[in-house]
């Protein structure tokens, strides 16, 4: 299998990107104002049902479930989409898939498409495969437009324009849309986007979509959005092509009595979306004609070998993981360099490489739990953070340069040390020796040098006291007996 | 190309999972999946009403009742109140529930382009769920093609008491002899937030909503 085409938008690693996007305080502004009010929406709605940890469990569990027989799920899927009139396409990678999507597309002459937001399209850079065909592909969400229109890179699941406010969103629209005269209320924005895509809803006769689920059982499609956006797309056109990764299908339709409760409050705290459409291969009379569905392997299916890592893929791309992370929260989407931000990104993004990239996104992360928390489907992202890390040491101990490595030699002295009692206090007590050039008048150790510094950055560190704890243990043991 | 492709994913997903489970054993595991949430919900019907007519009008909605004899009567009212006058509805719509002086077109005489060009869209539905007021339309009697209920920018929805139930589990208990057929989930009018969280009502779908509980 060929490996995947690179999700990362650079090969800047997460500490050099987020650097640079820490120094823009508009971002920051946006990012923490968005993300602050989805959380705030989000845990109201969650707070009103009593069952919401059954809710979790099931979802967790029909995800596993799914993923455990994903080859069953998928060959029961395929059949029954076949059956009811859809065309099922198999793509290993993103060149596959564009090259799918791409020959559909030509093969109705179509030199434009209309589109409902879908990560797996971003992942896959179908957008920019079409460009490069003289395929004009029109987003239709209207936050995708504004990344569109805007030139710019999605930076969140749901909300992919979060990190721009309405005065830029107006700039963009007054440019792009030629409305010199726009207003920068959200009612005139909204207004601006219905009628500059209400046209091409009527004209244009091939679309593409994602999916949010698909149901093994009957071989149907699911689709959750806001706007009506997604409903003009899978309805008017003559032809519609959806590409969704494998990982997507459920077993049943009525799990979807789960996921459309747990997914519309994790990911914008609604008790459910404004629309949610549901459909089987192709009905006469009602929608289009022809029905492509492309599955995306693309470096999922061997994440599947790796049995802790395997949960990755129940995710169902709420983003309440990105809403919650004190690391999200600070740098915004874009740090991650990676179509999949946050901490759900910081564990995929790798794994879909293989861990040849986005090496650097499972240290992006404090560890704090946060995610899992809120993930409607218990995905326990520290635990796979902490088990990709251990992968990346493994493998960096592999080579010459990571063996030789002083994080390699400095860790490896620190097992040694603390797995026996009288080397570590041997060592505590070289340790008040060797830091008295560290300690400063107040104490405190303010600055340490090579790969210590990034601790005292920015916060001190107390220093080591006097007294050891275990040296007051035996001191103290002493004097009972002297007592005695 | 795509032959290939099919065998080597299913391959590397076997490969991956190892051995497989025959589809009796895959069965047995998906019964035995826990599903404690609540499926069943406790209000009686009087307060299921009010339930739904509370989420409606969070949503933005008018909500309005009627009984059976007068469905004809409250629906002129209501379409007088909006200011509408050429309402698109499916072609089995009961002749009882349209009142003169009103100009109802059939859907199946119009493109889209020409559902564009009408007032608004009158239908019944299949299933209402009150705990997030959400109404369910298929592609079945009285309710007509998807599109139909999502081109004019105004929408009236019939919704008969018995059709509402109080929890999604219920909703799609109510769902599941006709799951094959297309649906729409609607929950209020279109609506986004992408703009600094804010929502707003109406991009592309129906702007205004008014529901007609039939008791």
């Amino acid at each position: 299998m060929t490996p995947p085409e690179t999700l990362a938008e650079s090969r800047q690693n997460f500490p050099e990107a987020a650097r640079e996007l820490l120094a823009d305080s508009q971002i920051r502004k946006n990012v923490r104002h968005a993300t602050d009010v989805i959380q705030a929406k989000r845990n109201k709605v969650v707070a009103e049902l009593p069952d919401w940890q059954d809710l979790r469990e099931a979802g967790s569990a029909i995800r596993a479930h799914a993923l455990e027989h994903l080859d069953h799920y998928l060959a029961q899927f395929e059949a029954n989409c076949t059956r009811a009139g859809g065309q099922v396409h198999w793509a290993r990678d993103a060149a596959e898939a564009n090259s799918i999507i791409l020959g559909l597309i030509q093969k109705h002459e179509a030199k434009e498409v209309i589109k409902v937001k879908t990560m797996t399209s971003e992942e896959i850079k179908l957008n920019a495969h079409l460009e490069a065909h003289g395929v004009r592909p029109i987003e239709t969400d209207l936050a995708e437009l504004i990344v569109q229109l805007g030139h710019d890179k999605p930076s969140h699941f749901v909300a992919p324009a979060l990190h721009k406010n309405r005065q830029e969103v107006r700039e963009i629209f007054q440019r792009e849309m030629k409305l010199p005269e726009l207003g920068e209320t959200p009612e005139d924005l909204c207004a601006a986007a219905r009628t500059y895509l209400r046209e091409k809803y009527l004209r244009i006769k091939v679309a593409v979509s994602g999916a949010n689920f698909l149901v093994a059982e009957t071989g149907s499609v699911c689709l959750v959005e806001s706007e009506g956006n997604g409903r003009m797309c899978l309805t008017l056109p003559d032809v519609l092509i959806s590409i969704v990764g494998i990982e997507k299908v459920i077993p049943r339709f009525q799990d979807l009595e789960v996921f459309l409760q747990t997914l519309p409050r994790s990911a914008t705290g609604e008790r459910m979306n404004p629309y949610n459409s549901i459909w089987t291969g192709v009905h006469e009379g009602d929608g289009p004609r022809e029905f492509h569905l492309v599955l995306l392997d693309n470096g999922r299916s061997p994440i599947l070998a790796d049995k802790e890592a395997r949960q990755t893929l129940k995710c169902i791309r709420c983003a309440a993981c990105l809403n919650v992370c004190p690391v999200y929260h600070q740098t915004g989407g874009h740090a991650y360099r990676s179509v999949y931000a946050g901490p759900i990104g910081a564990i995929l993004t790798p794994q879909l490489h293989d861990m040849k990239d986005g090496r650097s996104l499972p240290y992006a992360s404090s560890l704090c739990g946060a995610c899992y928390e809120v993930c409607p489907v218990k995905i326990n992202i520290p635990e796979v953070l902490i088990h990709l890390r251990g992968k990346i040491v493994e493998e960096e101990q592999k080579t010459l340069g990571g063996k030789l490595g002083l994080w390699n030699i400095g860790m490896q002295a620190a097992a040694f040390l603390f797995a026996d009692a009288s080397r570590f206090s041997a060592a505590q007590h070289l340790g008040q020796m060797g830091q008295k050039v560290f300690v400063s008048k107040s104490g405190f150790i303010e600055a340490l040098p090579l790969m210590l510094s990034g601790w005292t950055q920015t916060r001190d560190l107390a220093a080591l006291p006097k007294q050891t704890f275990r040296d007051w243990w035996a001191a103290r043991e002493e004097r009972e007996e002297k007592a005695r | 190309m795509t032959d290939g492709s099919r065998a080597a994913i299913l391959a590397s997903i076997q490969g991956a999972l190892g051995a497989a489970a025959d589809e009796a054993a895959i069965a047995a595991e998906y019964d035995s999946l826990p599903r404690a949430y609540k499926r069943i919900g406790t209000l009686d019907g009087p307060a299921l009403l009010e339930l739904f007519t509370d989420r409606l009008l969070e949503y933005d909605a008018g909500v309005y009742r009627a009984d059976t004899e007068g469905i004809g009567a409250k629906v002129g009212e209501i379409l007088k109140a909006r200011g509408v006058n050429r309402i698109a509805i499916p072609d089995d719509l009961p002749a009882e529930w349209l009142p003169a002086a009103f100009d109802f077109v059939k859907a199946s005489r119009f493109t889209e382009m020409q559902l564009d060009k009408v007032d608004g869209v009158l239908s019944a539905c299949t299933v209402a769920i009150a705990e997030t007021g959400s109404i369910v339309l298929q592609n079945a009697p009285a309710q007509g093609k998807r599109s139909l209920s999502l081109v004019p920018d105004y929408q009236l929805c019939l919704v008969f008491a018995a059709q509402v139930v109080e929890t999604v589990p219920e909703g799609f208990a109510r769902l599941e002899a006709t799951k094959n057929l297309p649906m729409t989930f609607f929950s209020g009018p279109s609506a986004t937030a992408d703009i600094e969280m804010t929502r707003i009502k109406g991009v592309h779908g129906p702007r205004f909503l008014d529901v007609l509980l039939v008791v």
